[in-house]
């Protein structure tokens, strides 16, 4: 007779629907995806399969082909260096003011001094634009910086989306947008949980706040500051659907607002191998970018803070 | 922990070697079973088929239209736009064969066209065709002149004269051209339009007073005789503040449509002279300052279509007329209770004349789709909405449709038709020499959407002066051959 009765099988239990939702539209894609990338296989676009027997399919695999998809991919007018380039340009233009306002933003209100009134208020306005779609806020803004657009007129017609730079600041602006109000909100949950005896300590030592931010608040939260690092390089890299409604498929002007998924998007129903490719090398691209992060933030700080966490 | 581990990691091998074997082998096998399964189905069902392929080369013998099957009670048409909707429900439902209808809905599945989205739902859907649901069979759908070539090759397509039963002699009145696109190497015709789609130059008469000192559609049309006479006169218009056509692609379809070879032979994208010509026009337009930077469908192009829109003219095919321009220059729209009169924005105030060089642009035909279960309708449709004259006369007559029937026509111009929208103009008469000159054989391939739309993409860098010819050229190779895997372009 057993003297302990187990829940630990109910857990299991309750996890089945995951796990079987992400086998089957998650899991297995991947995994075939990762097959199709040595196949050479393409699917023509100009034949429509037979439906009356007769022959005639449009899938032409040629089979195992080992690296040429990534060659062809990787080489230098393929699609991953045409697009890895911008994709991360376009995603610096973003993240820099997102970090910058959001640090800023989350040390005001979570300071102990100013104690700012109405923040749940401001909580929500911020977080506003991350409830838009994206797709929705890239119409809007495209309908008012392109030509003859509302903006565009304001500003005398100088048609930002045909200059490189405007077109970037155009994207990155919309990902500012959405995303700062939500980082904001992370980083002002890593500050909240900073033990405030730590501020009230520097103060009547005599710091000034611009060296209590840098020597308390930003290594202590150096763990949240990874993870949103992390998540919005990863985010970055999939990025699509602001470039994409910008710039079209040709990601004009002359391309710099091609990503990497666009590309995956536009070739996705005919180069079946290369876009393939292309996808593993994203997907190995974020896990590389998303190590090496974790290595130069995993310092010893934070695992003497962890360490400490632990003991209580 | 370790156990746990050590099972974990060999499951996943196992799952990674088993998909890639399955990659492999469920694309052959897939194909081969269904090609078995479709062969069994052939024999049973597919008589017309091949009754009339071999018919239509001697002489097509039209199904029974007694016999046609009409057992379901869905009929779905898959559709881009809602151009054809629009005929259908006012000018078919009234003339409709009730006794076929009797417990049928339609069901319209409507997919916007660009970036070939249209293309992969109908083809999905086709695919699907042997195993769907009755009612869920794709009964009817439309097809454009950028693509029309690829469904005519396949067999997707019912035989219009052997499957669907419409007579020769049902056909007559057609223009030759609408039929030609839509036969195949073995003489089958596959499928119909009720428009013909010829091109004109139409031009904002107010500008033309204003610049050209006269809006008489002949007068002009002597300054705009051709591209020399164009150029002078886009000058003219330039030093008066108003650009002769809005955008990069306004002329493209004048070059495009008379190409002497189509974008691809045998897998191979080339970019023929006319469509080189097309480039250095836009471009030497763009420097000059002739046009106004937009692109094809923009906001700002769509806005040059206001009568003071400070653009001169646009280069539309028929179905541009009624269902572009005219809703495009109203300045209150007919949703909003405009009437449809002088005085309403631009109506009344655009007049057109041929251009300097004959072409045409788009065209939909209906195809009937093999596998449908309400063959009798798709007759009855075609023989309404594409043979009938007086229905096509009155589609022209009201809604400024440039129909495909010369009967309707000549009916029409004999009655002395004039149209309000064009301010009294008579551009059937136009229409009509410039329909009998449309000849599409070798210029279309079933990749011309995409070539289409990507080049112009491309080249839009190129005029605007962000990069040179080669790069623009270079960025277009990369789109297309990722777009279209199965091509290759030097």
């Amino acid at each position: 007779m057993r003297k302990t009765i187990s829940y630990a099988k109910w857990g299991y239990i309750f996890l089945i629907p995951f796990v079987v939702i992400y086998t089957i539209f998650a899991l297995i894609p991947l995994l075939e995806t990762f097959g199709f990338s040595f196949l050479d296989y393409t699917v023509s676009q100009g034949a429509v399969s037979s439906i009356r027997g007769g022959g005639g399919d449009t899938i032409v695999n040629n089979g195992f082909c080992g690296l040429s998809n990534y060659i062809k991919v990787m080489k230098s007018d393929g699609i991953f260096n045409i697009s890895f380039r911008s994709t991360v340009v376009l995603w610096l233009v973003g993240f820099i003011p997102q970090i910058v306002v959001s640090l800023l933003l989350a040390s005001w209100f979570t300071d102990i001094r100013l104690k700012l009134k109405a923040q749940g208020f401001f909580k929500t306005v911020m977080y506003m634009p991350n409830v838009i779609m994206a797709s929705a806020l890239s119409v809007l803004f495209f309908s008012l910086f392109t030509k003859s657009g509302a903006i565009d007129d304001l500003l005398g017609g100088p048609d930002l989306l045909k200059n490189e730079w405007g077109a970037r600041g155009v994207v990155g602006f919309i990902n500012f947008l959405m995303w700062y109000g939500n980082t904001t909100i992370l980083l002002m949950a890593a500050m909240m949980g900073i033990d405030t005896s730590l501020y009230e300590a520097a103060q009547i030592d005599g710091a000034n706040p611009s060296q209590v931010f840098w020597q308390i608040t930003m290594p202590l939260i150096k763990p949240i500051l990874a993870y949103v690092l992390v998540t919005s390089m990863i985010g970055g890299l999939q990025m699509y659907d602001v470039p994409y409604l910008i710039g079209g498929t040709q990601g004009n002007p002359n391309g710099v607002l091609k990503t990497l998924v666009s590309q995956i998007q536009l070739g996705k129903n005919s180069s079946v191998g290369a876009v393939s490719a292309l996808s593993i090398i994203v997907f190995i691209v974020s896990a590389i970018l998303g190590f090496i992060t974790l290595k130069i933030m995993d310092d010893q700080s934070i695992k003497t803070r962890y360490g400490k966490k632990k003991k209580k | 922990m370790a156990q746990i581990k050590k099972i974990l990691a060999g499951a996943l091998a196992l799952c990674m070697a088993g998909s890639v074997l399955t990659a492999c082998g469920g694309d052959n096998g897939g194909s081969s079973a269904g090609g078995s399964t479709e062969a069994g189905k052939s024999e049973g069902g597919s008589e017309g088929g091949s009754e009339g392929g071999e018919a239509a080369k001697t002489e097509a013998t039209p199904a029974d239209a007694a016999s046609l099957v009409n057992t379901g009670k869905v009929y779905n048409v898959y559709c881009w736009n809602t151009e054809f909707k629009e005929r259908f429900e006012k000018y078919y439902e009234g003339a409709k064969d009730t006794a076929l209808w009797d417990g049928v809905t339609v069901n319209w599945v409507i997919n916007p066209n660009d970036g070939n989205n249209y293309q992969t739902k109908l083809d999905e859907a086709i695919k699907n065709q042997g195993s769907a649901a009755d009612d869920e069979k794709v009964d009817l759908f439309l097809v454009e002149a950028d693509y029309a070539m690829k469904y005519v090759n396949s067999d997707a397509c019912l035989d219009v004269i052997g499957e669907i039963g419409i007579t020769k002699d049902d056909l007559k009145d057609q223009y030759k051209y609408t039929q030609d696109v839509m036969t195949d190497s073995n003489g089958t015709l596959k499928g119909l339009s009720w428009q013909a789609t010829p091109g004109l130059f139409l031009y904002n008469a107010e500008y033309a007073k204003q610049v050209l000192g006269t809006d008489d559609p002949d007068e002009v049309q002597a300054m705009v005789s051709d591209w020399d006479k164009f150029a002078e006169t886009a000058q003219k218009m330039k030093d008066a503040g108003i650009f002769m056509v809005s955008g990069y692609d306004d002329t493209y379809r004048c070059f495009s449509n008379n190409a002497s070879a189509p974008w691809v032979t045998d897998g191979k994208i080339t970019i023929d002279p006319q469509i080189k010509a097309w480039v250095d026009q836009t471009k030497d337009y763009s420097d000059k300052g002739f046009n106004n930077g937009t692109s094809l469908w923009d906001p700002a192009w769509t806005a040059g279509q206001k009568i003071d829109g400070k653009v001169f003219g646009y280069f539309y095919s028929t179905w541009g007329i009624p269902f572009c321009l005219l809703p495009n220059t109203l300045d209150k729209s007919e949703d909003d209770g405009g009437k449809l009169e002088e005085g309403n924005g631009g109506y009344g105030k655009w007049r057109a004349c041929k251009g300097p060089q004959s072409y045409f642009w788009g065209g939909t035909w209906i195809v009937g789709c093999y596998g449908s279960d309400n063959i009798a309708i798709t007759r009855d449709v075609m023989l309404k909405l594409t043979c009938n004259a007086d229905i096509m006369a009155q589609i022209t007559e009201n809604e400024q449709d440039y129909t495909n029937n010369k009967a309707a026509i000549k009916k029409l111009i004999d009655g002395g038709y004039t149209n309000p929208f064009l301010g009294g103009q008579n551009h059937l008469a136009l229409l009509s020499d410039a329909a009998e000159q449309i000849d599409l054989t070798g210029k279309v391939s079933a990749y011309d959407q995409g070539c289409n739309e990507e080049f112009q993409g491309a080249m839009k860098d190129y005029f605007q002066g962000k990069v040179d010819y080669d790069t623009a050229l270079g960025n277009f190779k990369t789109n297309i051959t990722t777009k279209y895997g199965d091509l290759t372009m030097d």
